[in-house]
């Protein structure tokens, strides 16, 4: 009787170290390395890092490397160099930007920017930042866009503000408070553009423009444009141009310019534009517009001239093979080759694609990247 | 023929014979050589009656032979020219008789509670006699009694891990969200039943199954694709799974009157939770019940995120704060051939919602509030032999409150405030031995009304569902099978934007069983069924306009599978049973959130195609070592291989879906020496993914945890103590279920209970 007693209990105790063995130890998931073209060995432009942003809540926002001289795909490259972050990269990442040396990864969710060793992606500092959006830079200074600036008694949602960075310290050094939910800005003659979106206000959503001084650090103007701002580009010209969102339903997406010297808004361009990359003299734009009224989207590519001001009308992939591209969510230009890169974030929940265009839009390679790839920031060219 | 005796029927049949004779004789004075078709109306006659002797104790079969020698004494006598005439006669007269009988049941059924109350005062011993039980022919899984308080967990969400085919969706801790994904098909394919009557949550198709306490629970029972028993609501027939959950009922012993036990659990989490029964019998017929209890926990707990040759962090879970109540009471009643009962429930909570942990995001402020109750009867009565009545009514309310007061993100404080009626009717009526149909028909109302934190109306629709099931089934010796119909009618409203179009669905199910040899603990079994849910009113009305392409979600399953039994199998072994079950599901349309141009902004579509694969194996042995010394131990175990088949052009086309591993299964050893009891248990879920794309970046690792629990009972008096330590998660191992929702490590828990 005892016997049989023991017998299950031993096979019991069996079965628990069995399972205990089933599990290893939890690993850092190191990087994929995919050669996806012919090396450039003296590449001006070395390579390139892509943010992937990963959808809220799943902590895989992840940054890939490029590498132009071994022709060489490196994803997922942060959690192996930085194996002693807590829990990684973070959640969300929505800017990438290299500056004087070092990489900036605005990481949304995570309430922080990821300073790093642009040349080794070996971490510096992290600079809480809560609800950042965007960086730029200017004078040895970053500033970072912000959704959480004080609640106002009237409003249900927090006005956002721009946090100024000094880059050798890394430490917040001034603040100003801009208009709701403020995205990308550029820096054109001493002022900081700011475009707001309000996108936590629907349906009223912020139309404006902030003007930011950079020497008192202080809102001088706001430039009435359209709802719903997002992007913010500035060219060769002392102009930028601002992109709107639209309400998804009646307005459409669409793209202003505003003139730096005046501060006005001078141009109106009936195009949905999604995002945009200034190079040289051409901006390439996409636009993939949803509409509420019709449960769908439609998606288009276009090039303007920002020298002559003009909407060339002109898709940037030449091959057709835009066909391939589900849901277009990054662009860029490679500043020397003119060759065009765009993400494809497919349904924003499974990894997503990276296409290379020749500057003359034929499709020269693509390759898997992380979950929604969404911004790109080249290695600059060395002096 | 069996010739009746009875006085009347002697009488009756002399009538008849002279009636022959008379015609006899008008024949022979007519000269006639034709013999007259009326010359065997006699024999119709004594056909009914001597049936009528017989059988006079179903009023429903003697209404049907009436009908049908009535035609023909109509026929022979030539009231009606031709057959054809015949039938059409006896067609009409059948469909009138039968409404009118069912009508006249009904009747008999609503006043019957009425005449018993009167009647038991004289009836001082009424037998009462067992109702007629459906008899299912795939039986389901079951955790009663006993052996389910002995597993210890906090809620019916802690039980249903144990069932075969069960994946718990658990985000963590006490006031976490626990919702079930059954064979792969969703979560919101899965029916959960409270006392007989479904559980709804129109908002969105999921039932917190955390919310449930097992304190006052008697049975939790689980049916893949249905409950195989043709005498049931509509709404049994119309989930891809459904779940049981049936709380204690009293039943008291000779010269009992009043049960009382109350229970006290605390331990980690800073949990306090006492609880009351209480049950009273206010007659030979009616008892009351009572059963409260207050959950009221900090929700803190340790875990830990830690990569080999990498960061190794441990830290606090906070903001998993909650405080329950919970009241729930009835009456049960007894009737001749029937019984009825009423109860109410009513639960509210507060609760933190701990949210994600993500880098440099450890804790959330989030905040919710429950309040919902509900009313329910039931009635049901063995109106004749042949034909049984089932009554289901019910009025659900819940609100909701959801509050982010986190300022530096999107302030959110949405209220939701849902409403349900329902009413059903299910009939069974016997056609003999081996023969039985039913038919059920439901009613449902459902409200949503949602509010945001200034109080704009954001969506008011409005839902009507009506379901009607027909079902036959046949039960021979060695085989029987159960066949299915339902028939669901979807209409909605919208007080503030564009309703959704109606729709109509026709689903069917059968269910086969049959005993291949001598042996009557060997069967062989097996179940076809189309089912489908709705999109849920969050599906719909997300966003302000109804979507009209959204269609509902199919799911189709099949299964075969054996069950053997043996008793005893040796001095030791007193029974042994084996289950093997092979299973196949395919879920089309699957409605998922798919992106629009901003990832803030989903579109509900229906484009998932999901096909399954799976075994289930079920084992359990009782033991007895000793004249002291009990064990019961039961396996079981799930294989299961979930592909997505949606586009061939996906990265994660044919890849395992989301959160389904491959391998899980459980083990339970329960042992009983003298007044000691051991309770061990184990649950394994194997290596998943936690998005579609089978990478690595995806891996979740298995986990398995295991509990250990000791009681003892002291008897002093009439009283009856019983002390239980347990340790869970006796390994320490720090596992997600949901990504970025940790778990508890080891925990304790201590449980008194004093029943007087």
């Amino acid at each position: 009787m005892i016997q049989y007693s023991r017998t299950l209990l031993s096979l019991t105790l069996l079965a628990t170290l069995l399972l205990y063995a089933c599990r290893k130890g939890d690993q850092i998931v190191p990087p994929v390395e995919t050669p996806v073209t012919t090396p450039v060995p003296n590449a001006a432009v070395a390579g390139f890092y892509l943010l992937n942003e990963g959808n809220m809540g799943s902590n895989k926002a992840t940054l890939d490397y490029f590498d132009y001289t071994t022709g060489i795909y490196h994803k997922n490259i942060y959690a192996t160099i930085n194996p002693n972050v807590v829990k990684e990269l973070g959640d969300v990442g929505n800017d990438v930007q290299i500056y004087g040396g070092k990489l900036y990864a605005v990481i949304n969710v995570s309430n922080k920017v990821e300073v790093m060793d642009a040349a080794t992606t070996k971490r510096i500092k992290q600079i809480d930042i809560l609800n950042c959006r965007y960086v730029v830079f200017a004078n040895g200074k970053a500033y970072v866009s912000s959704y959480a600036g004080p609640v106002q008694l009237d409003v249900n949602a927090p006005i956002g503000f721009v946090a100024e960075v000094d880059t050798a310290t890394l430490e917040v050094t001034r603040k100003v408070t801009v208009g709701f939910q403020p995205e990308e800005m550029a820096v054109v003659n001493g002022k900081l553009y700011v475009a707001n979106s309000g996108g936590y206000r629907v349906p009223n959503y912020d139309s404006t423009v902030s003007v930011i001084d950079l020497n008192t650090f202080t809102e001088v103007k706001k430039i009435n444009t359209g709802i719903n701002l997002h992007r913010l580009k500035a060219d060769a010209y002392g102009d930028i141009y601002v992109s709107s969102r639209g309400d998804y339903r009646k307005v459409p997406s669409s793209l202003y310019r505003i003139d730096t010297k005046t501060d006005e808004v001078v141009q109106h361009f009936d195009l949905p534009t999604s995002d945009i990359w200034i190079s040289g003299d051409t901006a390439y734009l996409y636009g993939s517009e949803f509409s509420y009224n019709t449960n769908s989207f439609k998606i288009s590519y276009n090039m303007l001239n920002v020298r002559t001001e003009t909407v060339l009308n002109k898709n940037f992939i030449t091959d057709g093979s835009d066909a391939q591209i589900k849901m277009p969510y990054a662009v860029a230009v490679n500043p020397v080759t003119k060759e065009i890169l765009v993400g494809d974030a497919k349904d924003y929940i499974s990894p997503g694609k990276l296409f290379c265009y020749t500057s003359t839009g034929q499709l020269k390679w693509s390759v898997i990247t992380g979950d929604i790839p969404g911004h790109i920031a080249f290695i600059p060219v060395k002096k | 023929m069996q010739i009746p005796d009875s006085p009347a029927a002697v009488n009756l049949i002399n009538d008849a014979l002279a009636i022959h004779h008379r015609s006899l004789f008008r024949k022979k004075w007519e000269g006639r050589q034709r013999r007259d078709k009326s010359e065997y109306l006699p024999y119709v006659l004594i056909f009914e009656l001597s049936w009528n002797e017989a059988r006079n104790d179903d009023p429903v079969q003697t209404y049907c032979i009436h009908t049908i020698s009535i035609s023909l004494r109509k026929l022979l006598s030539g009231q009606l020219t031709d057959w054809f005439m015949y039938f059409k006669e006896l067609l009409s007269s059948l469909t009138k008789g039968f409404l009118h009988v069912m009508f006249v049941a009904t009747a008999i059924a609503a006043s019957a509670q009425q005449k018993d109350s009167v009647a038991s005062k004289d009836l001082k011993e009424v037998a009462v006699s067992a109702l007629k039980v459906g008899k299912e022919v795939v039986p389901g899984q079951k955790l009663q009694g006993e052996e389910l308080k002995r597993l210890g967990g906090n809620s019916v969400a802690d039980a249903l891990r144990f069932f075969a085919g069960v994946q718990l969706k658990d985000y963590g801790g006490i006031g976490g969200l626990k919702t079930v994904d059954i064979r792969s098909m969703g979560t919101t394919q899965t029916g959960v039943f409270y006392d007989g009557i479904q559980l709804g949550n129109a908002q969105n198709g999921t039932v917190d199954l955390g919310k449930f306490s097992l304190d006052n629970m008697e049975e939790i029972s689980m049916y893949n694709g249905q409950r195989s028993n043709i005498f049931q609501t509509a709404k049994d027939f119309a989930a891809a799974t459904a779940i049981y959950l049936t709380t204690i009922k009293p039943t008291f012993a000779e010269g009992e009157k009043t049960h009382f036990r109350t229970t006290i659990k605390t331990g980690s989490f800073g949990l306090f939770n006492p609880s009351i029964l209480w049950q009273q019998k206010i007659s030979n017929h009616v008892t009351a019940n009572l059963s409260a209890e207050w959950v009221n926990a900090n929700g803190q707990y340790k875990f830990r995120y830690a990569k080999a040759k990498g960061y190794d962090t441990t830290a606090i879970r906070k903001n998993g704060d909650i405080n329950a109540y919970r009241i729930e009471g009835g009456f049960n009643g007894q009737l001749q051939h029937g019984e009825w009962s009423a109860k109410g429930y009513f639960y509210q909570s507060e609760r933190g919602i701990p949210g994600f942990v993500v880098n440099n995001v450890f804790g959330h402020v989030d905040r919710q509030w429950d309040r919902d109750y509900f009313f329910q009867g039931t009635f049901r009565k063995d109106v004749t032999d042949k034909y049984s009545l089932q009554l289901n009514t019910k009025y659900t309310s819940n609100y909701n409150r959801f509050s982010q007061p986190d300022t530096a993100l999107l302030m959110v404080d949405n209220t939701y405030r849902q409403q349900e009626y329902y009413f059903s009717s299910a009939n069974q009526y016997t056609i003999n031995k081996w023969w039985t149909v039913a038919l059920s028909g439901d009613f449902q109302w459902n409200a949503l009304r949602s509010f945001d934190r200034s109080g704009n109306e954001l969506a008011h629709p409005i839902r009507y569902t009506t379901l009607v099931a027909a079902a036959t089934s046949l039960n021979f010796n060695k085989f029987s099978t159960q066949l299915s119909m339902l028939g669901t009618i979807v209409n909605e409203d919208n007080k503030i934007n564009m309703p959704a179009p109606s729709k109509q669905e026709f689903t069917p199910a059968i269910y086969l069983s049959w005993q291949p040899g001598t042996n009557p603990e060997f069967k062989l079994r097996g179940f076809y069924k189309r089912i489908f849910r709705m999109p849920t009113l969050n599906d719909l009305y997300y966003q302000e306009i109804g979507i009209a392409t959204l269609k509902p979600e199919f799911a189709t399953q099949y299964d075969a599978g054996y069950s053997w039994y043996m008793t005893p199998i040796s001095s030791i072994i007193k029974h042994f049973g084996l289950d093997l079950d092979f299973w196949f599901s395919q879920v089309k349309d699957k409605i998922v959130a798919v992106p629009t141009t901003d990832p803030q902004r989903w579109q509900m579509s229906n484009i998932g195609l999901v096909k399954i694969k799976g075994i289930d194996l079920k084992a359990r042995a009782d033991w007895e070592v000793s004249e002291d010394t009990r064990l019961s131990t039961k396996l079981v175990y799930t294989f299961q291989r979930a592909q997505d088949f949606t586009n061939p052009g996906d990265i994660y086309y044919e890849d395992q879906i989301v959160y389904i591993p491959k391998h899980s299964g459980s083990f339970i050893l329960q042992a009983d020496y003298k007044a000691w009891q051991l309770n061990f248990s184990q649950i394994y879920t194997g290596e998943r993914y936690n998005a579609k794309t089978n990478i690595p970046e995806n891996y979740v690792q298995p986990w398995y945890t295991s509990d250990i629990g000791l009681s003892r009972i002291i008897t002093w008096h009439k009283w009856m103590l019983k002390a239980t330590c347990m340790v869970n998660n006796v390994l320490n191992q720090y596992y997600d279920v949901v990504q970025s929702f940790p778990m508890p490590g080891r925990n304790y828990k201590v449980i008194l209970t004093i029943n007087i």
